[in-house]
C-alpha cells in the first residue's frame, strides 16, 4: 500500500469519503478493538478501583487457576458436545429439508411449506424455551403422545434429568433454524443445470440416484463452505437457550463457556477470571477457523478469506 | 472472502434464466410415474406434513391456551382451539405496566436502531465498494476481522460501564450499528451496480455525496430492505442487553425480557396451582405469558412472509447464515 501512488488531488477529491471513513474507523476502534485492550485483566490481579493501568500484573495465575477448576474443564465438555452435536443435526437436517422439499412437484405446495419453515427463525430464544417448557411439562403435548402410545408409563419430567437436556438443545435448534438454514441450499439446488437431470434420466436414474450424483455434487461446495464457517463458530453456539432452558439440576450439563464466563465475569465480579475464560474461548475459535481455513485452501475448496 | 461472495451471486442470479427449462423437465417426468416414484412422492408429502405440523402445531397451541379461561386451561387437554373463549388475557397484558413499558421501549429500539445501523452500514459499503477510493482494502479488512476477534463479554461490559452507556437507551442502538456482516451484504449489491453509472455522474459534475443518495441508494432499495428486516429482528428479540445492562432500570426493559421474567416465575411456581387461581380470578400466570407470547410475536408473524425475497436476496449475497 505504501508504494501506491495517491496524490494531494486524491484526497481533495476523496474528501467526503475519507471524512467518514475516519469517523467510522474511530467507532470501530471503540467498540470493536478497544475491548481487545481489556484482555490485559487476565494477565492481571484486576481491581476496578486500580483499573487496568495500575493492577498488578500476575501472569498466568488466571489460567492456571481456570484449569485446575473441574467445572471448568466440565464446561469446556459441554460447550464443545453442544456445539458439535447441534452442528451435526441442524446441518443434516437442512441439507435434507433442503433437497426434500426441492422434490415437492407441486409449487404452490413447496412455497407454503418453506414460508411456514422460516417461521420458528424469527421467534426469540425467549419464547421458543417458553414453547419448549410448555410443550415437555408434564401435561405437555410430548408426554401425552408418549403415555397415550405406550412408550412410557409416567409423564417425564424433562429438564429434571440431566440425559434429556443436549438432545432438547439439539431439537430446540433443528426446530428453529432448518427451514432458514436451507435456503441457501435451495439457492444451490435451483442453480444446478437441469440438463444434468435430463442426462440422468435418459440414463434410467431414479430419484434417489438423481439426488446422489447430481444433486449432492452440485451442492457440494456450498455444503463445504457453511461447514467451514459453522466449525469455527462451533464454540460460539451456546448461550442463550442454555441460559434459559438450565436450572439447578441440569447443571453439570447445561454451563456453557459463555455461562460460566456471565456467571463468574458478571455476578461474582472477578473480571479477570471472567475474562481470561473468555480468551481462551476467543483463541480456540480463532484457531479453529484458522485451520478450517487451511484444509479447505488444500482440497481446493473456496475459502472463507 | 470475495471468492465466495461473487459464487452466491451467480447462485442467487442463475435460477431466473434456467426455470423455463425446468418446468419442461417437469412435464415430461409427469407423464410416466413409476411405482417408485409414487412411494417417494407419498413419503415426501409425508415428510413435508410432519414438518408443517411440528413447526406450527407449538404455535397454534399456544394461541389456544392465550385465549382460552386460564384455569381450565391448567386441567390440559387445549390443544389447537380454546375451550372455554376468553380475552381475559389479552386484557391483562395490556393492562401491565411492565410490559407496556417494554413494548415501547422495543418498538422505539427497532425503529431507531434500524435506522441507524442501515444509514452506517450504506456509508460505510458505499466507502469500501469505491475502487478509487485510497483506503478501501485496509477499511475492508479493519471491519472483517471484527467479525472473528472480539474482547469478549467482560471488558465488552467494562468499557460500556466506563462509557456511561449502561442504563440507558443508547446502549441498544450505538454498540452494535456497524457490522461487518450487514456492511459485507450491501457491499456486494453495490458492486454488482454497473460503473458507468457512476462515472457518467461524476462528468455531470456529482460528488461523493450525490452519488451515494441520488443514484446508488435508490438501486439498493432491495439489499437496504434485506439488512433493515436482519436489523429490527434482532432488535425486537434481543433481551440480553436489557438484562445486563439496564437491568436496575425499569423504564428501559424491553418486551422480551419482560416475556422472560414471566417465563421464570411460571417454571419457579408451576407447582402451586393454588397460588394461580388467587392470582386473578380465572388469569394464570402460564396463560397471561401464553397471551404475551403471542402479542410477541404477532408483529414479525404478520410481516416476514411479504419479505421473504428480500432475506432470501440477503443470504445468498451474505453467503453466511444469521
Amino acid at each position: 500500500m505504501k508504494k501506491k501512488s495517491f496524490t494531494m488531488v486524491d484526497v481533495r477529491h476523496q474528501r467526503v469519503l475519507l471524512i467518514w471513513a475516519a469517523a467510522i474507523v474511530v467507532y470501530g476502534v471503540i467498540f470493536y478493538y478497544l475491548p481487545l485492550a481489556g484482555w490485559l485483566m487476565a494477565f492481571q490481579d484486576f481491581k476496578p478501583v486500580t483499573g487496568i493501568f495500575h493492577s498488578k500484573f500476575i501472569g498466568l495465575d488466571k489460567f492456571i487457576r481456570l484449569f485446575s477448576d473441574a467445572t471448568f474443564l466440565r464446561v469446556i465438555r459441554n460447550t464443545l458436545a453442544m456445539g458439535v452435536i447441534n452442528l451435526a443435526v441442524t446441518f443434516f437436517m437442512a441439507i435434507l429439508f433442503a433437497i426434500l422439499l426441492n422434490e415437492v412437484a407441486s409449487k404452490g405446495g413447496k412455497k407454503v411449506v418453506q414460508t411456514i419453515s422460516y417461521l420458528p427463525h424469527f421467534l426469540s430464544w425467549i419464547i421458543v424455551t417458553g414453547i419448549l417448557h410448555d410443550a415437555l411439562s408434564g401435561t405437555g403435548i410430548i408426554n401425552q403422545v408418549l403415555v397415550n402410545l405406550n412408550v412410557i408409563d409416567q409423564p417425564i419430567n424433562f429438564f429434571a434429568h440431566e440425559q434429556y437436556f443436549w438432545p432438547i438443545v439439539a431439537f430446540a435448534n433443528v426446530w428453529k433454524e432448518t427451514g432458514w438454514n436451507a435456503i441457501i441450499y435451495l439457492a444451490a439446488i435451483t442453480a444446478i443445470d437441469p440438463s444434468l437431470y435430463e442426462a440422468a434420466s435418459i440414463d434410467g436414474a431414479g430419484r434417489w440416484q438423481k439426488i446422489k450424483n447430481v444433486t449432492l455434487p452440485g451442492i457440494k461446495p456450498t455444503i463445504m463452505i457453511l461447514l467451514l464457517m459453522n466449525v469455527g463458530n462451533v464454540l460460539n453456539a451456546g448461550f442463550e437457550i442454555q441460559y434459559l432452558l438450565g436450572n439447578g439440576l441440569v447443571v453439570n450439563v447445561s454451563q456453557t463457556i459463555d455461562i460460566y464466563v456471565l456467571k463468574w465475569g458478571i455476578s461474582q465480579g472477578d473480571y479477570a477470571l471472567g475474562t481470561a475464560a473468555g480468551i481462551f474461548k476467543s483463541v480456540v475459535s480463532i484457531v479453529l477457523i484458522v485451520v478450517c481455513n487451511h484444509i479447505a485452501k488444500k482440497h481446493g475448496e473456496e475459502r472463507l478469506f | 472472502m470475495e471468492q465466495t461472495k461473487t459464487g452466491f451471486m451467480n447462485i442467487a442470479l442463475a435460477p431466473k434464466a434456467k426455470e423455463g427449462k425446468a418446468e419442461k423437465t417437469a412435464v415430461k417426468k409427469r407423464k410416466k410415474i413409476s411405482t417408485g416414484d409414487l412411494i417417494f412422492r407419498i413419503c415426501n408429502g409425508l415428510f413435508m406434513l410432519i414438518f408443517v405440523i411440528v413447526t406450527l402445531y407449538p404455535v397454534l397451541n399456544t394461541l389456544a391456551v392465550s385465549l382460552n379461561d386460564g384455569t381450565d386451561a391448567l386441567r390440559g387437554g387445549i390443544y389447537l382451539w380454546p375451550r372455554m373463549f376468553t380475552w381475559k388475557n389479552y386484557t391483562t397484558v395490556l393492562q401491565k405496566d411492565n410490559l407496556i413499558t417494554g413494548a415501547t421501549v422495543t418498538v422505539a429500539r427497532t425503529i431507531i436502531g434500524t435506522v441507524l445501523a442501515l444509514v452506517t452500514n450504506a456509508i460505510l459499503a458505499f466507502i469500501v465498494s469505491r475502487k478509487d477510493f485510497i483506503f478501501s482494502k485496509q477499511l475492508s479488512l479493519f471491519w472483517v476481522i471484527t467479525m472473528y476477534v472480539n474482547g469478549g463479554l467482560i471488558p465488552t461490559f467494562l468499557l460500556y460501564k466506563s462509557l456511561g452507556l449502561t442504563n440507558s437507551f443508547a446502549v441498544y442502538v450505538i454498540p452494535g450499528m456497524i457490522s461487518a456482516f450487514n456492511m459485507l451484504v450491501i457491499r456486494t449489491y453495490m458492486k454488482g451496480i454497473p460503473d458507468s453509472l457512476e462515472e457518467s455522474a461524476q462528468l455531470d459534475g456529482a460528488g461523493y455525496t450525490t452519488i451515494f443518495l441520488k443514484i446508488i441508494s435508490p438501486l439498493c432499495k432491495p439489499v437496504y430492505a434485506t439488512v433493515a428486516l436482519f436489523v429490527a429482528v434482532g432488535q425486537w428479540n434481543s433481551w440480553f442487553d436489557a438484562m445486563l445492562y439496564n437491568r436496575m432500570s425499569g423504564d428501559l426493559t424491553t418486551l422480551q425480557y419482560e416475556l422472560m421474567k414471566l417465563l421464570s416465575s411460571v417454571t419457579n411456581q408451576s407447582s402451586s396451582a393454588e397460588a394461580m387461581k388467587n392470582s386473578n380470578g380465572s388469569v394464570t400466570p402460564t396463560s397471561v405469558r401464553a397471551a404475551a407470547t403471542i402479542v410477541t410475536m404477532l408483529p414479525i408473524i404478520c410481516i416476514y412472509p411479504f419479505l421473504q425475497k428480500y432475506f432470501v436476496t440477503g443470504l445468498t449475497l451474505g453467503g453466511v447464515k444469521e
